[in-house]
């Protein structure tokens, strides 16, 4: 995107009056969204932006400087104002050596060669689908979007690299009308892929997926209050770990010794079931890319083993401080924003059980179909959960369903709280927010059974 | 630098005959500073501009959006919209605002100190709330982050149909996040305090907020599962008025998806409840002269003595209730097309003081934050359960600190289940102010 002579110049103007390293990071990145929403397509969307951040970095502190001018005036500007917390060192001159990084996915339909039209088809067909599942559904709203990001990551330790990044996603959500009110249902299909995701997945799967949901719980019943055990359906609970455990293994959060996790390597911290893995090379998944926002490759990271705490996951700055590599968990919103530890696509591995059997074993509890957002305090470990789908389980059966509550819990606990896992891994998709940074993660675990978890509704238990 | 209203109108002189443009452009300048262990973490300034068009044509809307002020990318981007209108399926009730004649409040929201104050300023003020926080108690063991940050924010629109405003704001805050441990035990709170300039921060009020809300929880267990009063702490409640916010759009309640749908006229809420969204209260964070449609923002009271009186519009939604704008488009930036929002809700606060209430409750619990509010609570449905932290409440006096416990009810039952507001308002961050909020009959879920 910009000739290497003048990201040498750029680097060079940055650590002008001193600073230990210096990172430019351009990007240009496109958009295209379509909702459909009461019947109608309301609105097709569609959005540009370019522009580069600019860090330096010297001893602990980073400067920090963006712009949408990506001229080589303009970028010697920003390059000047990040450089600008760094003083009474010397400068130096850089030479940026291009590589090329691997691909992690082969896009074959790119979203800009999509007709609008065929975006907007997909909606209508989505729409048709929900409302085709019963005169209940009253509202359908569909969301499509795609997006291509192209990233160049030079930095004054001559890397210079680049990615191209295509995403893309339907979502649809209904609303039910019923005797007792109004239910919600939401599903989401969304990959690191092009036009081509509609190879994989249907849209009418997705929108009769919302709308089953959504009429499901026009039978549900206030979910009960207090601590039971909870039963996560394959696929569709990743979130929780990512949540309950993976912000805690962030390198961030345990050099500020914000995590309860701090200083734990080595140690059994969870039940020996337990193998959590961070995994920005999984094919498509909505987490995965070829190199992190700072131009490292994406890697696989075990972080707990058996139960045991293995690794933490690493940007460059607390890397560089512990005197190690990057895990290639550097990443940011955009050009606008500083890179920090994040996950990618986070999971637990299979286990041995069959699932139907920890349903079968778990005299009462709860079953837990969809999990919706969740949010975690890292210094505590306590954390919270929607149950978007749920159901009781009454003498080893799934039996009435739930109103949505959230669950909550302290992750360590809930770690050392897991009694059964099952061999039906499956991965969705989600958006992670930290620090007011969002960025798309995946998760995903196989059946779990969680010995207990205080679950927030409002009937007595 | 672009004047912003000359971006505007020039992007609106590229209409054709037969269709109607609007364009809204924004600039924002603003400097983040984060400090940890006595030294600066990160400094970031920065300036960021860019434009939204919206096309309406033929009962089409299309609307496209670029991060850039440049000629080329103006013309691009009126393209795109013009481009993208044509996909959209025709809605009668479709088109741009028109001016209704509403007179703009004169608000004062831009504050030239905030420009003027050098960057070491900042620094300092931040490195001396971190300081003030750590030394604020022993129990505190790390205080995370502190940070200092503020934005100027410039914006025009402009459109075919006669539409023509321009607006600027600064703003600015200093906050902290502490981590207070004794023992084995750990707890976090944060303090924060915001201003339209730095003379308006109290970094002691930032300060001692972080430190009281880290240690006051130190100790803190999970309480047994029970059924009581809970007394919102003012920042509780401006999360709860947040929620209900979404249930006020017009657009909401048109498209049946909201809890308050076919209850306007009736009683909703506890006679002591009354809500209003006024934007022109200069108080107010989300204060504005004009709505992001371009028209003047106005009070409209949305529930009065507990009865619903009003739902919100915009130019859409106005049109298609058949009724008009309340003054009420929302949007988030200029990436995207405006919606129905509310700026600045308030509840009329009563007499009490959140001591007379707390004295006034026999078994509760005083509430002083709460957790996921995303996933646990339905604006739809009315549905609500979230994660809790505070200070149980026995025979009208503070008692235990407790946490992981969730308290859950039905917004719906919330509201008429509401047995004090109190007389503490309080505008905070966000678009609602806070007071005290005792509600009667949640469910407590813990041990």
């Amino acid at each position: 995107m910009i000739d290497s002579s003048v990201v040498d110049r750029v680097l060079g103007e940055a650590l002008r009056t001193g600073g230990d390293f210096a990172e430019l990071f351009v990007e240009d990145r496109r958009t295209s969204t379509a909702s459909l929403d009461d019947g109608k397509v309301e609105e097709l969307s569609s959005g540009r932006d370019r522009g580069a951040g600019i860090r330096v970095v010297m001893g602990e502190t980073t400067g920090f400087a963006h712009t949408a001018d990506l001229s080589q005036g303009g970028l010697r500007a920003a390059a000047g104002a990040a450089a600008a917390v760094a003083r009474g060192g010397r400068g130096r001159t850089v030479a940026v050596t291009p590589s090329t990084a691997p691909r992690h996915n082969e896009v074959s339909t790119y979203p800009e060669t999509v007709a609008k039209a065929r975006k907007v088809e997909l909606l209508t067909r989505a729409d048709e689908a929900a409302r085709s599942e019963g005169a209940a559904i009253t509202q359908v709203a569909a969301g499509y979007g795609d997006s291509r990001r192209r990233i160049l990551v030079a930095n004054s330790d001559g890397l210079l690299v680049g990615d191209d990044q295509v995403r893309t996603r339907l979502g649809v959500s209904c609303v039910a009308l019923g005797d007792t009110g109004m239910q919600t249902g939401y599903e989401t299909a969304a990959l690191t892929v092009g036009f081509e995701l509609f190879d994989r997945v249907q849209a009418e799967e997705v929108a009769r997926e919302a709308a089953r949901r959504a009429l499901t719980k026009l039978a549900a019943r206030p979910a009960p209050s207090g601590v039971l055990p909870v039963v996560l359906k394959g696929g569709t609970g990743g979130i929780l770990f990512h949540e309950a455990c993976g912000h805690g293994l962030e390198a961030d959060h345990i050099a500020k010794d914000s995590s309860v996790y701090t200083g734990r390597v080595g140690e059994l911290v969870a039940s020996p079931l337990v193998t959590l893995v961070d995994d920005g090379t999984m094919g498509p998944e909505w987490g995965s890319f070829a190199i992190d926002d700072e131009g490292r490759p994406a890697q696989r990271n075990v972080l707990i083993s058996e139960g045991v705490l293995t690794d933490y996951m690493w940007d460059f700055l607390r890397a560089r401080k512990e005197g190690r590599t990057s895990s290639g968990n550097g990443r940011r919103q955009s050009y606008q924003h500083l890179p920090m530890v994040r996950m990618t696509n986070t999971y637990l591995i299979d286990g041995t059980d069959d699932s139907d059997e920890i349903v079968a074993q778990t005299p009462n509890g709860v079953y837990v179909a969809k999990l919706g957002g969740g949010q975690v305090n890292t210094a505590t470990g306590d954390f919270v959960f929607g149950m978007n789908e749920a159901y009781l389980i009454e003498g080893g059966r799934i039996t009435e369903p739930l109103r949505d509550a959230n669950l909550i819990g302290n992750g360590p606990d809930v770690l050392k709280g897991i009694d059964a896992i099952g061999d039906d891994f499956a991965m969705g998709p989600g958006t992670c927010g930290k620090d007011g940074q969002a960025v798309p993660v995946g998760c995903g675990q196989p059946t779990v059974r969680i010995s207990g978890v205080t679950v927030g509704g409002t009937a007595r238990g | 630098m672009a004047d912003l209203s000359d971006v505007v109108s020039r992007v609106i002189a590229g209409a054709g005959d037969d269709e109607d443009v609007e364009a809204y452009a924004a600039r924002t300048s603003d400097t983040a500073v984060r400090v940890f262990g006595g030294d600066v973490e990160s400094l970031s300034s920065a300036e960021s501009a860019g434009v939204g068009v919206r096309v309406v044509m033929g009962n089409r809307q299309g609307f496209a959006y670029t991060g850039s002020l440049d000629e080329a990318d103006l013309a691009d981007v009126l393209a795109e919209a013009r481009d993208n209108a044509a996909f959209a399926t025709p809605d009668e009730h479709v088109g741009l605002a028109t001016p209704d004649g509403v007179a703009a409040a004169d608000l004062d929201l831009w504050r030239p100190a905030l420009a003027d104050l050098p960057a070491d300023r900042k620094v300092a003020m931040a490195l001396e709330l971190e300081k003030r926080v750590r030394s604020g108690d022993p129990r505190i063991r790390q205080v995370e982050s502190a940070n200092y940050g503020d934005a100027s924010v410039e914006a025009a629109i402009a459109s075919t149909t006669g539409i023509s405003a321009a607006t600027r704001r600064t703003a600015c805050h200093l906050s902290a996040y502490a981590i207070a441990g004794e023992g084995s035990d750990t707890q976090t709170g944060g303090g924060y305090s915001v201003g339209r300039e730095p003379d308006e921060l109290d970094l002691e009020e930032a300060a001692t907020d972080a430190v009281d809300r880290a240690t006051r929880l130190l100790g803190a267990t999970k309480a047994r599962s029970s059924r009581l009063t809970v007394v919102f702490d003012p920042r509780v409640t401006t999360v709860l008025l947040g929620v209900i916010s979404s249930a006020l759009s017009g657009e909401a309640v048109l498209k049946g998806r909201s809890l308050f749908a076919d209850r306007l006229d009736q009683e909703v809420g506890a006679s002591t409840l009354t809500l209003t969204d006024d934007p022109t209260d200069p108080r107010a964070y989300g204060a504005a002269t004009y709505d992001a449609e371009g028209l003047a923002c106005r009070r409209n009271v949305l529930v009065e003595n507990g009865v619903l009186t009003r739902f919100l519009y915009d130019t859409y939604a106005g049109r298609r209730a058949g009724t008009a704008s309340t003054g009420s488009a929302v949007r988030a930036g200029f990436k995207s097309a405006p919606g129905v929002g509310c700026r600045a809700l308030s509840l009329v606060p009563g007499t009490a003081s959140q001591d007379d209430i707390i004295a006034s409750v026999d078994e509760g619990m005083l509430v002083q934050s709460v957790t996921g509010i995303h996933s646990g609570v339905n604006p739809i449905s009315g549905d609500f359960s979230v994660g809790a932290e505070g200070i149980l409440i026995r025979d009208g006096a503070l008692a235990e600190p407790v946490r992981e416990v969730t308290i859950a009810s039905t917004i719906q039952r919330m509201l008429s289940t509401v047995v004090a507001v109190g007389a503490d308002l309080e505008w905070l961050p966000g678009i609602a102010a806070g007071l005290t909020l005792a509600i009667g009959e949640v469910s407590l879920s813990g041990a």
